[in-house]
């Protein structure tokens, strides 16, 4: 009776072993089926249109079967690179100042609301944008508003849970007797901070930041509704673009034929910038195994 | 121990099978079992055809009209591919497309529109072309203050550009600087925060947030659309590929008769009889 009952729990964990592998395998299988797919539905115009042409080509008249995405490429770059060059410093000041100098109870309340931030839905994010960021642009700096710089402002609010938590509890992993050691020695928390801490807890300050600008690259919504989406070269961060993200949004609900199989082209495009920037994760941390 | 693993997959596979079983049996026989009208097409027919449908399906219960989106171009493709029974389509029907079954369900007019404190009150066809074409760029041409002219249109592919291109532009493309807005929402909003803008959108949106501008000297009301005065006006029709029968039948009857189209002019748009 005993053994029979101890055989069905053995039976049940099997069961449950097994489950567990099958789902972790359908993630894997959406995620080849996603690639195949989009592969096999993108590359056909690029081949047509010539690699070289598809990504340094200007113009996108997709109705006219031309299909250029240097603009647009341009446009997610510059976005993106504004929106790291306004969250980066904010985000590790605030996950420094949050992990080394602040009493526990400020770490209490300011966490919970930071991540709060990321739980805000993107349309909000880009209604804010419209009627608050895009008009205060306009009138202060000139041109239409709708820029790379109201979508970088946005996208940094945006990216900002992401850098501060991950930061946080990466510079939260680094033992305190390093900064005990350091303090020891006659070092200022700054300087404790700056030569020990920081340098400790790089592979996780690197990966918030690749993390972030993933995110931005990929945010869509929000960017649609306050960079413009002119598909032209800009001239300055005053410029309205198009990103890869708004442009596949904007044109998909209409896209058929050639011009949907060059919208999952540019979806190869972004697939590929993403890659990169994981990749760029993945080599940090093989560097710090083989160290 | 060996047997106890056999088992264990055997589960498993069962459990597998099941699950996959009734997931392929969910999916087939709803389309049998109950009566169905499927509806593609325009997205700017599409929240009229949701109101419709649901009265519709409210007076005969059993019936279910499923309304897609996609474009007036797929919209057709559908019909005629009998993927769907009913095609919606925002645009006078093109060459090659005339062989199929049209009713005019509703007219829709586009409103040109501009911010509150643009005093310019009045624009002419032409003067809307040469704005949009990029030719007149400054609002004093157009008895306004010295301030340039900043476009805002919808995007590629969209219903309502698509008229606005048709009716408007006549082949002369849209200047490539225009800021590009994917609803009609939010070219209002994009309208209604600058004073140097101009946009176009779909008469059932506008509010008192923009002013409506006359064109050629008429305003776009529902009873100037009716009588066919506005000239930026354009079609909600429904086609069908052959003479409508049945589910069908009835449902376009029902759109076309009076509490149908009392739907129609609630919803904003303006009734096709």
């Amino acid at each position: 009776m005993r053994r029979a009952s101890r055989e069905w729990q053995r039976l049940g964990e099997r069961c449950m072993e097994r489950l567990l592998f099958a789902g972790s395998l359908s993630g894997i299988v959406t995620l080849g089926a996603m690639v195949v797919f989009t592969f096999a539905a993108g590359l056909p115009v690029i081949l047509r249109t010539g690699l070289g042409r598809f990504l340094l080509g200007q113009h996108w008249r997709p109705l006219e079967g031309e299909f250029g995405i240097a603009a647009m490429v341009v446009g997610s770059v510059f976005v993106t690179l504004g929106a790291l060059a306004a969250a980066v410093p904010l985000g590790l000041g605030t996950a420094i100042l949050l992990s080394e100098f602040a009493p526990p109870w400020v770490r209490r309340i300011a966490r919970p609301a930071v991540e709060l931030l990321a739980g805000i839905p993107s349309v909000v994010y880009g209604f804010y944008g419209l009627v608050v960021i895009v008009p205060l642009i306009r009138q202060h700096l000139g041109g239409v508003g709708f820029s790379i710089l109201a979508g970088s402002v946005i996208l940094a609010v945006m990216i900002l849970p992401t850098l501060i938590t991950i930061a946080l509890d990466s510079l939260r992993q680094v033992p305190d007797s390093y900064r005990q050691g350091s303090l020891a020695l006659g070092a200022t928390r700054w300087q404790t901070v700056r030569r020990v801490v920081l340098p400790a807890a790089r592979s996780g300050v690197v990966a918030a930041v690749v993390l972030g600008a993933g995110r931005a690259v990929g945010e869509t919504m929000a960017v649609l509704m306050v960079t413009g989406n002119v598909a032209v070269l800009p001239e300055s961060i005053l410029s309205p673009v198009r990103t890869l993200t708004g442009n596949i949004a904007l044109e998909m609900g209409y896209a058929a034929g050639e011009h949907q199989q060059a919208l999952f082209a540019s979806g190869i495009v972004l697939f590929i910038l993403t890659m990169i920037l994981n990749g760029l994760i993945q080599l940090r941390r093989v560097g710090r195994v083989a160290r | 121990m060996m047997s106890l693993r056999r088992v264990s997959t055997l589960v498993l596979g069962l459990a597998l099978l099941a699950v996959s079983g009734i997931t392929v049996g969910c999916g087939s026989p709803a389309v049998q079992d109950t009566e169905t009208v499927v509806i593609a097409g325009s997205t700017s027919v599409q929240p009229l055809s949701e109101l419709l449908a649901e009265e519709f399906m409210k007076e005969r219960p059993g019936v279910q009209v499923t309304v897609q989106g996609g474009g007036s171009t797929a919209g057709v493709r559908a019909v005629t591919d009998r993927v769907a029974d009913i095609g919606a389509v925002s645009r006078p029907l093109r060459e090659g497309e005339e062989g199929l079954k049209q009713f005019v369900i509703a007219l829709d007019a586009i409103a040109i529109v501009v911010h509150p404190d643009n005093p310019v009150e009045e624009l002419t066809f032409e003067q809307v072309r040469e704005i949009y074409a990029g030719q007149i760029t400054n609002w004093s041409a157009l008895g306004g203050p010295d301030r340039a002219i900043s476009l805002v249109t919808r995007e590629e592919g969209s219903g309502t550009r698509t008229a606005f291109e048709e009716l408007v532009m006549g082949g002369t493309p849209i200047a490539e600087g225009a800021v590009v807005q994917n609803s009609n929402g939010a070219v209002r909003a994009t309208v209604a925060q600058d004073p140097s803008m101009i946009g176009y959108l779909s008469l059932a949106y506008v509010t008192p947030e923009v002013k409506v501008l006359r064109l050629d000297g008429v305003e776009p009301t529902v009873d100037n659309v009716k009588e066919g005065r506005y000239p930026l006006a354009r079609p909600f029709i429904y086609v069908t590929r052959e003479a409508p029968q049945g589910l069908v039948k009835e449902y376009l009857d029902f759109v076309l008769s009076e509490a149908g189209q009392a739907i129609v002019e609630e919803a904003g748009v303006v009734p096709a009889r």
